[in-house]
Parts: C-alpha cells; structure tokens; sequence
C-alpha cells in the first residue's frame, strides 16, 4: 500500500516536471528563434531550408537596426514613458483598489464595471480627443502626455488587480492591528500593504509592458518624440525581413530583464506571505 | 476619461449616426472581422485559461527550480502583440522554422504559404498559436498571486481529508480563486477584443478583426466615424461579457475574507 503511494507520489512528480519543462521549452523556443534570426548575418535570413543553429553569428542585422533613423531615441523615450506611468498609476491605483476592497459605498458594482469599461474602450479613438485637449494643454508630443494616457489605460487594470488582491487580504488581520494600537493608515502600511505586495508586484509588471507596448496613443500623441514601438510599426510595412526580425527581438529583450527583477522581488514577497 | 467617453459615444450618435453603423455593418470585411473575433475568443480563452492554471498548480506544487519555471513562464508578458507577431512571423514564414523543420522531417520539399490568403485556416491558427503564447503568462500571474493568497490551511486539511488531486482542485482550490479567475477573465477577454497587431504582423489584412478595422478605418480611410462605430461596438461586446463574468463568478464576501 505505501509503495504503491510512493510511486504514485512518485510520477506525479515527474509528471509536473515534464509539464514544466514542457510549457518552458513552448515559451523559450520562439525566442531563441527569433534571436537567432536578429544575430544572423542578413543574408542567412532569407535561407532556405533555415538551419536551427546558425552557421556565423553576427551583430550585422541588429547593428543595421539600431543604426537606423530614430531608433535609439525612440528606445530611450519608451523607457521614461513607461517608468512614469508605471509610478503614476501605482501611487494613484493601489489606494483605489484599497478603497474599492474594504469599503461598502453605494454604487460600488457600477463602478467597478464603469472602471472596465473605460479599459474596454479602444485605444484607438480614446487617443483623439485626447490629442485635441494635450495640444491645448502645450503637452501633445511630450513624454509625459504619453504617461498620463498610459496611465489612464493601465490605471482601471490596476485598481481591479489590487481590488481582488486586497478583498482576499483577511480583514481580521488588519482589525487585530487597530485594536493592537495601530491608526487606520498604519494598519494599512503595516498589515495589508506586505500582505498584498505580490500581487501589487503583478499590477507593477502589467503596468509597465502595457507602456512598453502601447503603440496607438503613442503613435497618435507624438510626431518627433515616438516611443519604440510606435516607431517600429509606422516604419514595419516599408522594412526588410531583417529589420523587423532584429525590431521584434529588440523589442522583447528588455523584458527579459525586467521580469527577471520582477521575478525575485515576487519570490521575496512570497516568503513572507506563505507563513 | 469620461470626457472621452463621452465624445466617443457621441461620434457615431450625432448627426450622420446610423450611416456610419450602416456603412460599418455593410463592409465587405465586417462581417467576416465579427465572426473572426469572437472565433478567436471563444477558442483562446479557455485555453489560456486552461493552461494557465495548470502553470500556476505546477508553481504552487512546489518543484524544485518553480523559481526558475515562474520566471521562465512570465516571460511573455514583457512582449508586445507586435512583437509576438514578428517572432511567430519568422516560424511560420514561407521560408521560416516551420517549413524549415517540415522539411527536415521529410514531410515536405517545397516551402508551403502557410500566411497565404488561399489559407484561412492556416492563418487564424497562426493567430491563435501567438495571441495563446503571448497572453497566457497574464492570466497566470494573476492565479499565482491569488493562490498566493490561499490559507495553507485549506489545501492541507484536503489533503489530510484525501480526495484526489482533481477534486482538490475542483471543490477546495477553484472556489476560493474565484476573485482571482474574475479579474484574469475579464481582464483577458476584453484585452483580446482589442487585440491585432498580431494579426497585422502575421497576416496582414487577409484576416480581419474588429480592432484591425477600426484601426484601418482611422489610419487608411481616414475615417474616424466608422472606426468610432468599430469602437462602440467593441466597447458595447466587452460591457456585456464584463457583466456576464460578474454575475457568473460573483465574489462573496464572507467566503473569501476568511
């Protein structure tokens, strides 16, 4: 009986691994693929049959990319534009959601789905009007008009996220620290804020690639000051195979870093929520 | 916001209103764009969602390197729909991995347009295939944080109890992630009405989807109204499966702040 548990035991655990490594090789593959095609040298792109292992690396292609017209300030102004958003809707959205968790006020569901709707509403058309009032205001082609529409847009996503997350942070725990002593906003900053700090940790990445790849109000919002991908995709139809190749890696490599930070800041987190 | 909303709104209802719904609706590719969303939708979702929460089960379990695999799985979230669009365009590209590998394996000894016009089926798998690469990490961060948030409790004491790994999860786990399941459902559903970059990038136009129109309507055609009617129309789908989703996972309370 017990070995027949253990084994059982057993090829569930090298079940679950065979998963694993099977949902990581279906996200890994397509990026070592495409990253073999942008450290190709241009002629091996348009090969065939293509050979799984390149032949010759080169920085040609992705060299050929960065050199070209307006693509390293177009880099530099994705990165402002997605560090203030991720800031702004971050100080504005995690108090929203709070409130939205703890507190009964009338009209509470309506604004929950008044929230999403706005986020439902696309890109595309919300960017006119916008365009239209960011001229008046003097911030029609800055960074920081792309921000605040970034956060506008990413803003009802983070409130929902840290909604769910707070509704789920037990509400005794936060009382326990009232009665212990704590003024409400302690109890907050003390109780639920590291409680709910993994989840807020999702909201921050999710916040950020929104910015990061938002390419309509960006496109519509900028003449000059383009971030990358709004570049990348005004130029994507005219380009060689090999620009878009190197554009899309380029494209996906700070992400790589970024989540990789994200990740052990995650990791962190969790200790201290699974007690 | 409201102010834009509002303009929005207004856009297709003033004046010319129901010309440009109309127009809209008589399109050659409209009918097509609909049906090819909503195709799109029915089919990714679940899947992602599926998937999703097998990823985040496996992360939970406890394997040795889950970091590692959390890490790994994540990934996605930092790449565009354009970009996704580009990497799955160098596979499935005439002359790109997938036909590389075809031939390979002695299946094939032409290339074949697997994006060709003549190939329609070929094509919205193409568009599956990356929108699910792309987007499933989303949904399954948002059930890794709300499984986070499981008591441990709960999941022992079923395991003390001894049902199987299926009922676990079916009457212990899925209860209590339901706020989580709500936000990542949503979430994913409106976010996928919105999507086509990685339709433009694999399949150009041969494809249509709603928020592909609309863009084509605004950036080609120059013609904001029919790309507001697009809009209203997304916007009018999203509200109605936004409501559909709360009332069918409504969040009690008193169940989940233990």
């Amino acid at each position: 009986m017990r070995r027949i548990g253990s084994w059982r035991r057993h090829s569930g655990r090298v079940l679950a691994y065979g998963l694993a490594i099977l949902f990581s090789t279906w996200v890994l593959f397509p990026i070592y693929l495409i990253a073999v095609s942008s450290l190709s040298p241009r002629e091996a792109i348009y090969q065939w049959p293509k050979a799984l292992f390149p032949a010759a690396l080169s920085l040609d292609t992705l060299a050929f990319f960065l050199g070209s017209h307006g693509v390293l300030g177009a880099t530099i102004n994705s990165i402002w534009v997605a560090l203030i958003t991720l800031v702004l809707s971050l100080a504005i959205g995690t108090p929203a959601g709070y409130a939205l968790a703890r507190f009964v006020f009338p009209g509470r569901d309506t604004f929950k789905i008044l929230i999403l709707t706005t986020r439902a509403f696309p890109i595309v058309i919300l960017s006119i009007p916008l365009a239209v009032t960011f001229i008046q205001w003097g911030l029609y082609d800055t960074l920081l008009g792309v921000a605040l529409v970034h956060t506008a847009l990413a803003l009802p996503i983070t409130i929902l996220v840290t909604n769910s997350i707070f509704v789920s942070v037990p509400r005794d725990l936060e009382e326990a620290a009232l009665t212990l002593g704590c003024s409400p906003r302690q109890a907050f900053m003390r109780v639920a804020l590291p409680l709910a700090l993994p989840g807020l940790a999702a909201a921050a990445i999710f916040t950020f690639v929104l910015s990061w790849n938002e390419v309509f109000a960006a496109t519509i919002l900028t003449l000059r000051s383009r971030t990358l991908p709004a570049h990348v995709l005004t130029v994507l139809n005219e380009s060689p195979l090999p620009f878009r190749f190197a554009g899309g890696f380029f494209l996906i490599a700070p992400a790589l870093v970024f989540i990789f930070i994200i990740r052990r800041y995650l990791l962190n987190m969790w200790g201290r929520v699974v007690k | 916001m409201a102010q834009a909303l509002l303009l929005a709104f207004q856009t297709p209802e003033g004046g010319f209103a129901l010309g440009h719904v109309q127009q809209m609706a008589g399109d050659v590719a409209f009918k097509d764009a609909l049906r090819n969303t909503i195709l799109l939708i029915l089919l990714i979702v679940p899947l992602q969602t599926t998937l999703a929460l097998i990823m985040a089960l496996l992360i939970q379990a406890g394997l040795r390197g889950s970091g590692l695999f959390l890490y790994i799985w994540t990934i996605p979230l930092g790449i565009s729909d354009l970009a996704a669009g580009i990497v799955w365009l160098s596979i499935f590209t005439e002359r790109g991995y997938l036909n590389s590998f075809l031939r390979d394996i002695g299946l094939i000894q032409r290339p074949i347009p697997i994006l060709s016009y003549e190939n329609p089926q070929g094509l919205f798998l193409a568009v599956a295939v990356a929108e699910t690469w792309r987007a499933t990490a989303i949904v399954m961060v948002i059930l890794v944080a709300g499984l986070q948030m499981i008591p441990r409790d709960y999941v022992e004491a079923a395991e003390v109890f001894g049902p199987g790994l299926w009922q676990r999860v079916r009457y212990v786990i899925l209860p209590l992630l339901r706020p989580s399941l709500q936000v990542a459902l949503i979430l994913r559903t409106i976010l996928a009405f919105q999507v086509f970059a990685v339709v433009i990038a694999l399949a150009g136009r041969v494809m249509p989807v709603l928020a592909g129109e609309a863009y084509f309507w605004y950036g080609s055609y120059r013609n904001p109204n029919v790309a507001a009617a697009y809009a209203v129309l997304i916007l009018f789908i999203s509200i109605a499966n936004t409501v559909l989703y709360l009332r069918a996972l409504r969040t009690r309370e008193e169940e989940v702040a233990l």
